[in-house]
């Protein structure tokens, strides 16, 4: 075992110095050579560990929890963002583990991929597990909703009888996964039915009970096919969450603000992230944290402190001129970025990013899932580009983007120079990149242009 | 000039953000000035089939297929006699396996199509997907298309049966014989999606033409556009790798 462990740990610093990031190829190594690593080594956390995973908001959650957890005075393994498969989490725990493979930090934090949650949770033994929503992502990886349901529910049925389930009481496909032990399950949810934007948007997934597969009816729509929901025939309803949020008040780029109720007391809660998406992923640290027995101070305290995770949204200062990067990768994060983009007042200068490479989705057609007739009115100019720059331009101009404010450069740093051209000194310019263009455009941005602060400071907190 | 869409089943069909087709068939009618109509019609509800040009059918998830699947075979005769009169049928993924003969699950269970395309379809393990090129010789001339395709079954027409196009890149109906789609008569099925039609000009054109000939039962010619953008985005896509 010790030597196993070391043996991977020097696979790992080798591979870092080599420049490959070193983050999946020792964990591949040691999964190789001990298929039970992740297992006894998680197994170690004297806090225990969480599990999280969905569609949407993973890594800007976790960042949360961890923020949190800080606050409790307690110590984190996480792994990092991009290494979310089994390989990732085996490289997280052997690189900060002792020699005999014991943790060295108190709690676990784990975000997975979905297709890969029920390999890492049935390994991890966590004491939360934390499934915040599952939408329409990019099917040329998943194949479809229901499959990667299939997969969790079987997963959370084999997976020991102490690990609490954390639910989105709002997201039906989510909810239904009580059926498994639904004593150690804890909803949360959104109470506030003035929250919803009451329509339901074109990508809307799984509106169909899950229980007899009539048409749920929605009481309130908060986001995708997330909301309240009960179903005429079955009686199949929404469950009231245990942890919730009230009194919602969004505040368009600026944040959100809602009293957070818990069986613990409840208490106001600001978060300087924008939209409602956001606030789903606070909701989320939140009950997590709650079913960790974290009090209720230190939640507040680790979300009021937290500042946007590594490019989900961002403000940076190019010489001077104020930018807002701000990640879309599928339709249901696209609309909560239109919406809240259309609650700014006033016409703006964007830049969409669509590149197409495996980690973005070979297929780019969800980009015409997402209402983007929505950012027509609020567009002064736009300018399209990535890999598939005209394949987005086109779709803006049957969205009604008239071609005197398109402009098409797929090179991503000339298209941030011409975006930054087009903006006054107290303007904004705003950047929806997919995952590897915003990759790019930060390295680029670091290379070629001035900005105001230590790039440092937007990576990882 | 006028035309008169169906769209069947849109809030159960609508996986691979096919709604773009729509769009694109909408628009192209109003920067022509194109009177153009699109009516959606789901379970239980029948379209008047002599009042539509055009009908389009797209593929969504297994629970949502099986729903329409019943229901479909109910507007069977209906389509079939619309197909007939030569109105314009373009069916997606799922919508075209629904129109073949039949459909064999991974689990050797058979779904029932309603034959309108002398088609049939068998589950194989490994799904298809990627980037997807064609050379259609569809009205005549060489048209390259390109869209992406994502499906787990394997379609073969039977003997006589046109394929849409042949393919330059990817798998197509059953990556064995390199056929893609099937025509047959103005109906056609296929496994491109992108969406198909706002980067293929020249193929939404034709359909539309094909439907305008049918509203107003003599020749029709379209006013051309500035396709400059679509142009663009179809260069790009035809030089993709699967």
């Amino acid at each position: 075992m010790v030597a196993k462990v070391a043996a991977s740990r020097a696979i790992g610093a080798v591979s870092a110095r080599a420049g490959h990031g070193g983050t999946n190829l020792p964990g591949r190594a040691v999964l190789a050579l001990d298929k039970g690593i992740i297992g006894r080594s998680a197994s170690g956390f004297n806090k225990g560990s969480i599990v999280v995973s969905a569609t949407n908001g993973k890594t800007t959650t976790c960042a949360m929890i961890a923020s949190i957890l800080t606050k409790e005075r307690l110590s984190v393994t996480r792994n990092r963002e991009g290494a979310n498969l089994a390989a990732g989490v085996a490289s997280a725990l052997l690189k900060e583990s002792s020699m005999t493979g014991r943790p060295c930090a108190d709690v676990g934090l784990f975000e997975v991929d979905e297709a890969a949650f029920p390999e890492v949770a049935c390994q991890v033994a966590p004491r939360v597990a934390l499934l915040m929503n599952l939408f329409r992502d990019q099917l040329d990886r998943y194949g479809e909703l229901e499959h990667i349901a299939g997969l969790w529910r079987a997963a959370l049925r084999s997976m020991s009888s102490s690990t609490t389930k954390v639910l989105n009481a709002d997201d039906p496909l989510v909810a239904a996964m009580a059926g498994v032990r639904p004593e150690k399950t804890l909803y949360f949810g959104i109470e506030d039915t003035a929250a919803g934007s009451g329509i339901m948007q074109h990508a809307s997934d799984s509106k169909y009970c899950t229980v007899c597969g009539h048409p749920f009816d929605y009481d309130a729509i908060y986001m995708g096919h997330m909301g309240r929901y009960h179903c005429s025939r079955c009686g199949n309803s929404r469950p009231s969450p245990t942890v919730y949020a009230d009194e919602v008040e969004l505040q368009g780029m600026h944040g959100s603000r809602f009293r957070l109720v818990t069986p613990a007391g409840e208490i106001p809660v600001e978060i300087s992230l924008p939209g409602l998406y956001n606030l789903y992923n606070a909701l989320a640290a939140a009950a997590a944290c709650f079913a960790l027995d974290i009090r209720l101070k230190s939640i507040v305290a680790g979300l009021a402190e937290f500042s946007a995770a590594f490019g989900r949204v961002e403000e940076i200062s190019i010489d001077g001129q104020r930018v807002m990067l701000l990640l879309v990768k599928n339709p249901a994060g696209f609309n909560e970025v239109i919406r809240t983009l259309a609650m700014e007042p006033g016409k703006k200068t964007l830049m969409l990013a669509l590149n197409d490479r495996i980690a973005d989705g070979r297929d780019i057609s969800w980009i015409w899932d997402a209402d983007l007739e929505q950012l027509t009115p609020a567009a002064a100019h736009v300018v399209a580009s990535g890999t598939r720059a005209w394949e987005m331009a086109m779709r803006l101009k049957y969205a009604g983007v008239s071609h005197e404010v398109l402009e098409v450069q797929p090179d991503l740093g000339q298209a941030l120079k011409a975006a930054l051209e087009m903006i006054g000194s107290d303007e904004k310019l705003y950047v929806l990149p997919t995952y590897t263009a915003m990759l790019a455009l930060r390295h680029e941005i670091s290379q070629h242009f001035r900005i105001d602060r230590q790039l440092e400071d937007l990576v990882w907190k | 000039m006028e035309v008169r869409i169906a769209h069947l089943y849109p809030n159960l069909l609508n996986i691979y953000a096919d709604r773009g087709n729509i769009t694109a068939l909408r628009q192209r009618c109003i920067w022509r000035h194109i009177d153009v109509s699109i009516h959606e019609f789901t379970l239980g509800e029948e379209p008047d089939w002599d009042a539509y040009d055009l009908f389009y059918i797209s593929g969504g998830q297994d629970r949502e297929q099986n729903l329409v699947c019943s229901d479909l075979s109910l507007k069977s005769s209906g389509l079939k006699d619309a197909v007939e009169g030569d109105a314009v049928l373009l069916s997606i993924c799922g919508g075209y396996q629904l129109l073949g003969d039949y459909y064999r699950a991974a689990d050797g269970n058979t779904i029932e199509g309603i034959g309108l395309f002398r088609a049939r379809t068998i589950a194989g393990s490994k799904r298809l997907i990627g980037n997807v090129v064609i050379e259609s010789l569809l009205d005549g001339g060489r048209l390259s298309l390109a869209g992406f395709e994502n499906h787990a079954g394997r379609t073969y027409l039977d003997h006589g049966q046109e394929p849409l196009g042949r393919v330059v890149t990817g798998y197509g109906n059953n990556s064995e014989d390199g056929g893609e789609g099937i025509v047959y008569r103005n109906a056609i099925g296929t496994y491109m999606h992108g969406p198909l039609l706002p980067k293929n000009t020249a193929f939404a054109d034709y359909l539309l033409r094909k439907a305008l000939e049918h509203h107003h039962g003599e020749p029709v010619e379209l006013e051309s556009l500035d396709d400059s953008v679509e142009a663009h985005a179809l260069a790009v896509a035809l030089k993709l790798k699967k």
